[in-house]
């Protein structure tokens, strides 16, 4: 998800947006567009913003909150080459330098399509946690109720999914959810969305869910 | 040797514990070992009473942090066990009071001259929560076998987990050995599973435990042992490193055993 300067992607701690090149207001309207067009993928997110060397004043720190905070995302900490802006940024109450993401295995680089960057998750995603990234997440190890992973790309959940997944939340009605065990609380792909059948089966098999003919639907997996 | 610092926590309120603290501190006290409790409860406090010593309260958890006593004078000594203590909270006041490095430097000071200090954590993830973690070198999660209460855990345990603390052990309280068998109620098996931390104990659903505790005598004192109170010196056994074997709570009966065999679902 690039846009000429405006680059999204997901860290341990949310998303970080980092503006390059470009005149403030422009970039500003190009990451207001993004939030606006994909609503389900941004909104109750918490976002850093790499704002390059630039010198901001306070009410340009504030701006860029209210405009992230319009659409329902926290401005949490903002990063900055210049240390003029970071003393800037730490008065607003906002961190400035990230942590080392633990336990995210680095990216994997999908050539030049953005979609196909996918971050490894291991360990158990626990209830009240959530992973949220424009490309593929792999997430090895159980997605607990109360769980959650918005991701741009298909999740895979090598465990049991049990929470909510959020797959192709930028509008891609391909992606796919896969899961060892598929019971999840709700899964959405795209515009999509479909709860489990109510009654629990005596024995999980892997499932693939896709959408077909507008409806989200699981088969085994691999398939026959 | 310095003392160990054990906190006790659930997210979810009323899942029993106080009623472990309370228990594990007698149960440690009668092996032996130097005990002090903490209410970190402040403003909703309830382990005096359970430990019947409401009457007998001078100075609070919050007058030590404010200087008002000495940490020694804060300390109520238990009316049967010489070697356990409790530091209750102040009822007068807020989970405001106390800062999380107050917890740290109260529990410094205690670990010199006792062998374990267990804090009985408030409900809920906010700051009365986050004060009751920071000093805690081992961690007991509580919970009761039904869905809400093991969700409120699984976001705890997801908390504790991001600030890097040692792995939580689990105690799963009041279980029902008959209404899981009905498919009624989640089985140990199925919150361990959800979970995915250690199981330390597993305490059954005892009428006993009510009476108890309305009378100040936790279960874990009374000499004619309740399942309850069995559990509890089971789990105080563990935590001091004993291999304590996890007793079938009940046989399942013959009847029982042809059912789960003709119907391979979850029990």
């Amino acid at each position: 998800m690039i846009t000429e300067s405006v680059a999204i992607k997901g860290i341990r701690q949310g998303l970080l947006v980092t503006l390059g090149e470009g005149e403030w207001s422009s970039l500003l309207t190009a990451l207001e567009a993004q939030l606006t067009e994909n609503p389900t993928f941004f909104s109750g997110g918490r976002m850093a913003i790499d704002v390059g060397d630039r010198r901001l004043i306070p009410s340009q720190i504030e701006a860029m909150r209210s405009l992230v905070a319009h659409h329902e995302v926290e401005l949490w900490a903002l990063v900055s080459g210049n240390a003029e802006t970071q003393a800037e940024a730490r008065g607003a109450g906002l961190v400035t330098e990230l942590a080392p993401t633990r336990d995210h295995q680095p990216p994997v680089e999908g050539g030049d399509d953005p979609a196909g960057r996918a971050v490894v998750r291991q360990g158990t995603l626990r209830s009240g946690q959530s992973v949220r990234h424009p490309g593929h997440v792999v997430i090895i190890g159980d997605v607990n109720p109360g769980a959650e992973v918005v991701a741009g790309g298909s999740v895979v959940v090598w465990g049991r999914l049990r929470g909510l997944v959020h797959a192709g939340a930028l509008g891609n009605e391909d992606a796919v959810i896969c899961a060892l065990d598929l019971a999840p609380t709700q899964l959405r792909i795209g515009g999509h969305f479909s709860r489990s059948p109510e009654e629990q089966r005596s024995r999980p098999v892997p499932e693939k869910a896709s959408v077909v003919d507008g409806r989200i639907v699981a088969v085994p997996w691999p398939g026959e | 040797m310095a003392g160990r610092v054990v906190t006790i926590t659930s997210g979810k309120g009323g899942v029993g514990k106080t009623t472990l603290t309370a228990n594990l501190g007698a149960a440690l006290a009668m092996r032996g070992q130097r005990v002090v409790v903490i209410d970190a409860d402040v403003g909703l406090r309830n382990l005096d009473v359970m430990l019947g010593l409401e009457n007998r309260i001078v100075y609070d958890l919050v007058d030590v942090i404010e200087g008002r006593c000495r940490l020694r004078q804060g300390l109520v000594r238990h009316k049967q066990l010489p070697e356990l203590y409790l530091l209750p909270a102040a009822q007068t006041r807020d989970k405001s009071a106390v800062q999380p490095e107050d917890m740290v430097r109260i529990c410094d000071e205690l670990r010199g001259d006792h062998d374990i200090v267990l804090i009985d954590s408030p409900a809920g993830i906010e700051q009365g929560f986050r004060y009751a973690m920071e000093p805690a070198d081992e961690i007991i999660i509580v919970t009761n076998p039904e869905v809400s209460a093991a969700r409120d855990a699984d976001r705890v345990i997801g908390l504790i987990e991001a600030e890097e603390k040692s792995p939580a052990r689990l105690v799963i309280n009041r279980l029902e050995p008959s209404m899981v068998s009905k498919g009624h109620m989640l089985g140990v098996a199925d919150v361990v599973e959800l979970l995915a931390i250690d199981l330390i104990g597993v305490v059954p659903e005892d009428s006993n435990a009510l009476i108890a505790a309305n009378r100040g005598q936790p279960l874990a004192l009374s000499n004619n042992r309740s399942r309850a109170g069995h559990a509890f010196h089971n789990i105080a056994g563990r935590l001091l490193g004993e291999e304590v074997p996890f007793e079938p709570l009940r046989e399942p009966r013959v009847f029982e055993r042809l059912l789960r065999f003709v119907s391979p679902e979850r029990s």
